[in-house]
This record gives structure tokens, C-alpha cells and sequence, in this order.
């Protein structure tokens, strides 16, 4: 008798029936505070301070794409009116003129695009300017893409990007700032 | 008699002892998927929306800039002057040398200021830099 006693008092357990109910409790409070969220955005890599006794090196001036944006918006390239949405085609048709027109670049490894901003343009113009540069480059780089691997650029694999990648480089040159009068 | 002959001698409960081992899975996938957010935001700013995006995956190179519509400048959870920048982003860059500085700037603002932000990272020597932009909403 004494020793029934005992054992029954030996198997304390704690109820795990509900535990599945506290886990799912946190699960639904993670699942609702977690944003999965990217950052998105162009990238670019600044070019090293210069050194201002340093001559630049000398370019031809028609392998240079020159885009200038005023504080209103306009955009005068090659001294040229035109628009942002012209832009796209215009960096495409430079690119890949390959000394046809005399106007635009002898090869697309000469090619090379200049941009300068005035201070007062809003930085949404100018990422409406640098986002159509990167278009027309993207356009020019899924057309190689298919053209050359038969697949789309998005597709590509390491080796193939870097290469397709190459043959359009980006070379944009920001005009260097002017020293403000403030 | 007849009626206890009926009755099925297999369980028909569904095991749930391991319910909650499924759960704690899922829930560790949850708590190490999230980031609270870090950085409690002292600017107001709307992005500008831009086409060629690309993602950044590198999350922990990332240092972030900040620039309201206000034209203060933050970086991480205090507002700073520009002149301090280039100090702050050369300390960063020696810690990360793979630093991406993403620039949070508000449509709105000059290009001065950015051009002005450009000139201290570049003497920091913190050449890349990621225009923050939301994707366009596709075109129907």
C-alpha cells in the first residue's frame, strides 16, 4: 500500500497540450512583424578624388555623349535640345554607332558618356536621367544577351553577365562639381 | 456484445506530440529571417522611383545615408553635419572595405546637397554608392 502511494506521485508531467497553441501564438507574431523587404536602388561607383594639377587625358570629343540637365529639367545633349525620354535611345544609338554617324562614337569602347547636373536640378530629375542611362544600357546588354547566348540577360549565368556586362561598360564621367559661390 | 465488436481497436487520433517541435521550426525560421528595423528614422523622405534597379543582397555591407525633405543629414540614429561624413564613412570603409553606401535621399531635394555628399565620400574613399529607388509600378 505504502509503496503504490509513491509511485503515483512520481510521474509529475507538465501539460503539453497547449504548447502548440503558445508556439503558434509567436509564429503568428513573427510572421506579421517580419518584413521581407529588399533594397533597391542604381548603383554606381564614384571615381577617386582627383588631383586638380593632374591634365585630364585627352579624348575625342565626338566619343563623348554629352548630357547636361538644367535645374527646369531640359536636357541639352551634344548641345542639341531634347528630353529625358530621349535619352535612352540616344546613350543606345552613341554606343553602338561605331563611327557611322559623325556625330556619336567611333567604337563602342570608346564610347563615353558625360553628365553634369546643375545643383539646383531636384534629385528626382536626375534619377529619371541616370535610371534612362541605365536603360538604355540594360537594353543594349539584353539585346547582346539574347543575341549571343540565347538567353535572357536576367538569365545569364555568372561568367556571361560579367561578359555581356564588358562589352557595354559604363562609362559615365560626373562632371566634376564647381566650387559653389555660398 | 454487438456493440463492443464495432468498435475499431487502431487509433484514430492524429500524433500530435510533434506539433509543437513543427511549429518551433517554423518559428526559428521567422525570428532569424526578421530584422527589426535598427534605425529609428529622424527624416522624412520619398524615394524616387526609378527602372534599372537592381537588389542589393549584400545587406551587411550596406551603410545607409539618409537625407530628408528637410535637407538634414542622417546616418544611423543621429543627425550629423556634412562635414563629419567624410570622417565617419573613411572610419566605416577601414572597418568594411566592401562598404556599399546606399543614399536615402527625398525626391525632392537639390542635387547640390548630393553632389556635396559625393565629394566627402569620394575623399573618404567609399566609392560605392546605391542610389536608393523603389521600382516603378509596371506600365499596363
Amino acid at each position: 500500500m505504502a509503496l503504490m502511494k509513491k509511485r503515483k506521485r512520481d510521474t509529475p508531467e507538465i501539460p503539453s497540450a497547449s504548447m502548440a497553441d503558445i508556439a503558434f501564438l509567436l509564429l503568428i507574431f513573427f510572421m506579421v512583424t517580419t518584413t521581407i523587404d529588399v533594397d533597391t536602388g542604381i548603383g554606381l561607383v564614384l571615381p577617386p578624388p582627383v588631383d586638380p594639377s593632374a591634365t585630364p587625358p585627352p579624348i575625342k570629343q565626338r566619343n563623348v555623349l554629352k548630357i547636361l540637365v538644367n535645374s527646369a529639367g531640359q536636357v541639352l545633349v551634344n548641345d542639341e535640345e531634347s528630353s529625358i525620354s530621349m535619352i535612352r535611345e540616344l546613350v543606345k544609338k552613341h554606343t553602338t554607332n561605331n563611327g557611322a554617324d559623325e556625330r556619336f562614337a567611333e567604337s563602342t569602347e570608346k564610347a563615353l558618356l558625360s553628365v553634369k547636373v546643375d545643383r539646383e536640378t531636384s534629385y528626382d530629375i536626375f534619377m529619371k536621367v541616370y535610371d534612362e542611362i541605365n536603360m538604355g544600357y540594360l537594353d543594349l546588354r539584353r539585346a547582346y544577351a539574347s543575341q549571343t547566348y540565347g538567353t535572357p540577360y536576367e538569365r545569364l549565368s555568372d561568367a556571361q553577365k560579367k561578359d555581356a556586362d564588358e562589352k557595354y561598360r559604363k562609362k559615365i564621367s560626373f562632371a566634376e562639381p564647381e566650387q559653389s559661390s555660398k | 456484445m454487438k456493440f463492443e465488436k464495432k468498435q475499431a481497436n487502431t487509433k484514430q487520433e492524429i500524433p500530435t506530440a510533434s506539433m509543437p517541435d513543427i511549429i518551433f521550426m517554423l518559428l526559428f525560421f521567422f525570428m532569424v529571417t526578421t530584422t527589426l528595423r535598427d534605425t529609428t528614422l529622424l527624416v522624412k523622405f520619398v524615394l524616387p522611383k526609378a527602372e534599372a534597379i537592381e537588389k542589393i543582397d549584400k545587406k551587411r555591407f550596406v551603410s545607409y545615408i539618409f537625407v530628408g525633405n528637410d535637407e538634414r543629414i542622417q546616418i544611423d540614429d543621429a543627425i550629423v553635419d556634412l562635414q563629419k561624413i567624410e570622417k565617419i564613412m573613411a572610419q566605416r570603409r577601414i572597418d568594411i572595405p566592401q562598404l556599399i553606401v546606399s543614399l536615402r535621399v527625398d525626391r525632392d531635394q537639390k542635387m547640390g546637397i548630393i553632389t556635396d555628399i559625393q565629394q566627402k565620400l569620394r575623399n573618404a574613399d567609399a566609392l560605392r554608392v546605391n542610389y536608393s529607388a523603389k521600382p516603378k509600378e509596371k506600365q499596363l
